[in-house]
């Protein structure tokens, strides 16, 4: 049983001071343009308070109230993915010497960070990369590089958004796995933060700062903030083996509904904490003396993400949207070992016709079960 | 008893970017087989031996254009790969119009292999469709060297037109050496041409094999592929001996990208070689 | 009812010169059936179980390839049929058969019609008759079109 302290909010200003000075760089929630982003900050005061908001699918809004809070926003379009596995990345490089040509690959940069509000389920999605990219047949030493050297400050979510359903998925609301300390944040009677420690780097970090032990009635006080959120969930996946499910439906008729909506823009894929795919583009100069080749963010929606030799393998609308939601759901329970969703609910918000894969594969559940 | 993947490489190459990054290699030699197709013998330019299982591939740049998956065909001595590219796009368009001393990129080799282990002591079938018969050359090179360990060999082979069949003069040694049984099909004749014409799956009505103790492989298109599996199946091959050699969009060849996957399958790490068992359930749904 | 399919069917092409009476010993084994434009009648190396009458519209039949997609390479319609796998085993469909518009047809269902066709083999014969014309027909247009007659010489 981990032990509980309590912090004050001064107390979390020294522990951010503590990882800065540690030679980590701070990244935590911005309010930019009315969205919460992830971004490089100095320390707690460049923390947004009070901020709330309002998903719905398709929909996304910023609230300012009085509270104090720092933390009762939820998810916005960012994800820890894009300081991780990164959206842009230089394999190697050659350059033609005489007539020979010799190729380097830059050494993976080694930044110290620190993510600072990482939520459950954003704990749970950077595990599920770190399967993909770290505990499989081939490491990606980039990304393991970064994983290494990134601290994880989680929080407990103290409000269930809109469109996320972390609790049908068993990722959340409070946070569990592999993380360095995760806060509960309370606001009455008084502004603290529970903290519990998992790691040897957490240990030290709390070393440097004020702390004393919490109380029971603030232990219980937490527990009802993530009880609450827990019980307030806006939505959930139905009740079934869903991998199963959606495998055995492949050519089910719904999946044409879907597409007569789906606009094939790939922001669910741009805005999901999982989604992994790449691609690579080759470049020269115009004397063919120095060539690289990129790797980039890339998404199965794209139409030229399955060619083959005649065209694309997945050409309809409908192809596509299915095999994103079957990747997600199913297949990568073959591949990993467990869902690919973590119920954070950004492809809900983000969708600009507002799909809604809880009710997409109720909707097929319904016509089998029906 | 499920076939064990072949692999060649260590697991979890943790900070070695040797995986993403290209080795030099050159082209040795180069041979034109039909008016869009070639084969290049390429060695690795720091002279290194060359590894590989029949079945996989490697990932071949030409610096300046870009990266193709190109199955191995062969290598002889250890020393040289051989590749048989057909021109269908930028990259393969470039890889064939590369000349002896040309330098080029060469990451791999990649994915599972053909099961010629589970092929010892079984009639082996092998059919190829057009250029499908080159991944399945390395299987009739690894068959002749160990000939003792199969049943009755066949190789069944259909091409579009004459002037499109491969390795003519090496498919006429593995005819008088009787070590393997050939049957060729054209798609369409030329006034010249005096052999079969028909469909490839037209030749398994002859072939000679015991259904209950055959291994086959099979490559080619994938409608090819299909149509072969179901009329072997009809034969009462079992579908678990029955092996196909998958093709889907590459990039990364290490599990990575995403863009290789068949249903589960990341091709590049599960395949390309398949059970039909595996795949039939996978064949039939559209634009999967 | 069998009556209407019997109706149904000795108003087709296919039925036409047929006895009442083997007329309605094949409409037991008959329903009427609807599909949607669009919609897929059937699925390659799915089970082969029906032979369908078309009364009404028109149907691809079509093989998908990665990358070329669904390609049509017949179509048929009013007054045809299509479906005979059932005739040989193993009985799967050696294409995906798919409605271009809104279709209207008699499915007969392939197992009742084997059945009926080994007990009463001149039952059997007279459908023989009628299905060899139509494949043979088939045959020889395939023919043609791999031939690539409008192809220009060089």
């Amino acid at each position: 049983m981990t032990v509980t302290n309590v912090l004050t909010l001064d107390g979390l200003r020294i522990l951010l001071e503590a990882l800065r000075e540690d030679g980590h760089a701070l990244i935590a929630p911005q309010l930019q343009d009315g969205v919460i982003v992830y971004d490089q900050v100095e320390g707690l005061d460049a923390l947004p308070r009070g901020i709330n908001d309002l998903q719905t699918p398709g929909g996304y809004q910023t609230l300012k109230t009085e509270e104090p809070s720092l933390f009762h926003y939820v998810v916005g379009p960012h994800s820890w993915k894009k300081f991780l596995h990164l959206p842009k990345l230089q394999l190697w490089q050659a350059k033609k010497h005489s007539e020979e040509i010799r190729i380097t690959s830059p050494e993976p940069p080694s930044v110290k960070t620190a993510f600072i509000g990482v939520r459950a389920c954003e704990v749970k999605a950077i595990a599920l990369q770190d399967k993909v990219l770290i505990h499989s047949d081939f490491a990606d030493a980039a990304y393991k590089i970064r994983r290494d050297n990134a601290f994880i400050l989680a929080v407990d979510c103290a409000r269930a958004g809109g469109s996320c359903f972390c609790v049908s998925m068993q990722s959340g609301p409070s946070v569990d796995g592999n993380y360095d300390l995760a806060l509960t944040e309370i606001l009455t009677p008084d502004h603290i933060f529970l903290v519990r420690s998992n790691s040897e780097a957490g240990e030290n970090v709390l070393k440097k700062t004020p702390l004393r032990p919490a109380t029971p009635e603030e232990i219980w006080a937490g527990q009802e903030i993530v009880a609450q959120t827990a019980a307030n969930m806006g939505r959930a996946m139905p009740d079934t083996n869903i991998a199963r499910l959606l495998s055995q439906n492949l050519q089910h008729p719904h999946w044409d509904t879907i597409a007569s909506r789906c606009l094939s823009c790939a922001n669910c894929t741009m805005v999901c904490p999982t989604c992994f795919c790449t691609t690579v583009e080759d470049v020269s100069d115009l004397k063919m003396e120095e060539f690289s080749r990129e790797r980039r963010w890339d998404s199965c929606f794209n139409l030229d993400f399955s060619y083959v030799h005649g065209g694309a393998a997945r050409n309809s609308v409908a192809a596509r949207y299915r095999q994103w939601m079957t990747h997600k759901l199913s297949s990568w329970v073959d591949q990993f070992g467990s869902s690919g969703c973590v119920g954070c609910g950004r492809c809900i918000t983000w969708c600009p016709v507002g799909i809604d894969l809880t009710q997409e594969t109720k909707a097929i559940y319904d016509d089998q079960v029906g | 008893m499920s076939v064990t993947a072949i692999h060649n490489r260590k697991p979890n190459d943790t900070l070695d970017m040797r995986q993403t990054v290209p080795k030099l290699a050159r082209v040795r030699s180069r041979f034109s087989d039909a008016p869009d197709v070639s084969t290049l013998e390429v060695e690795m330019a720091d002279g290194g031996p060359v590894d590989y299982r029949p079945g996989q591939f490697n990932m071949l740049t030409v610096f300046g254009v870009g990266e193709a998956a190109i199955s191995i065909s062969g290598a002889p001595n250890g020393a040289r790969l051989i590749h048989t590219i057909r021109d269908v796009g930028a990259v393969s368009h470039a890889l064939t119009r590369l000349k002896p001393g040309d330098q080029l990129g060469l990451r791999g080799p990649f994915g599972v292999g053909w099961p010629i282990h589970s092929a010892q002591n079984k009639d082996v079938l092998i059919v190829a469709g057009g250029l499908g018969l080159a991944p399945l050359r390395s299987v009739l090179y690894h068959i002749l060297a160990h000939r003792v360990q199969f049943g009755v060999v066949s190789l069944l082979y259909g091409a579009r037109r004459p002037e499109d069949i491969l390795y003519q003069s090496e498919i006429a040694r593995w005819r008088e050496s009787l070590e393997i049984n050939v049957a060729l099909t054209v798609d369409h004749a030329d006034a010249k041409w005096s052999g079969r014409v028909g469909v490839v799956t037209q030749l398994i009505e002859q072939a000679a094999f015991q259904p209950q103790n055959t291994l086959a492989m099979v490559c080619g298109p994938e409608v090819m592929m299909r149509f072969v599996a179901s009329a072997l199946v009809e034969r009462e091959i079992d579908p678990e001996n029955i092996f196909l050699s998958m093709e889907r969009n590459m990039k990364c060849a290490i599990g990575h990208c995403g863009h290789c996957q068949f249903g589960p399958n990341f091709l590049c790490r599960d395949g390309p070689v398949l059970s039909y068992q595996k795949l039939r359930p996978l064949l039939k749904v559209k634009e999967l | 009812m069998a009556a209407e399919q019997a109706s149904m069917l000795s108003q087709h092409a296919f039925f036409k010169g047929l006895a009442p009476e083997v007329i309605d010993l094949v409409s037991s084994c008959a329903q009427d059936i609807e599909f949607s434009a669009g919609q897929y009648i059937c699925h390659e190396d799915d089970q082969a179980d029906q032979f369908y009458v078309l009364l009404q519209g028109h149907v691809a039949l079509q093989i998908a390839s990665p990358g070329r997609g669904a390609r049509t390479f017949l179509t048929v319609g009013a007054g045809e049929v299509f479906g005979v796998n059932w005739l040989v085993a193993p009985y799967r469909w050696t294409y995906d058969a798919k409605a271009l518009d809104d279709t209207k047809a008699v499915v007969l269902n392939a197992a009742c019609l084997r059945r009926k066709c080994e007990a009463d083999h001149d039952l059997g014969f007279e459908l023989m008759k009628r299905v060899m014309p139509i494949l043979i027909e088939r045959l020889h247009v395939c023919r043609i079109q791999l031939l690539d007659l409008y192809l220009k010489q060089n």
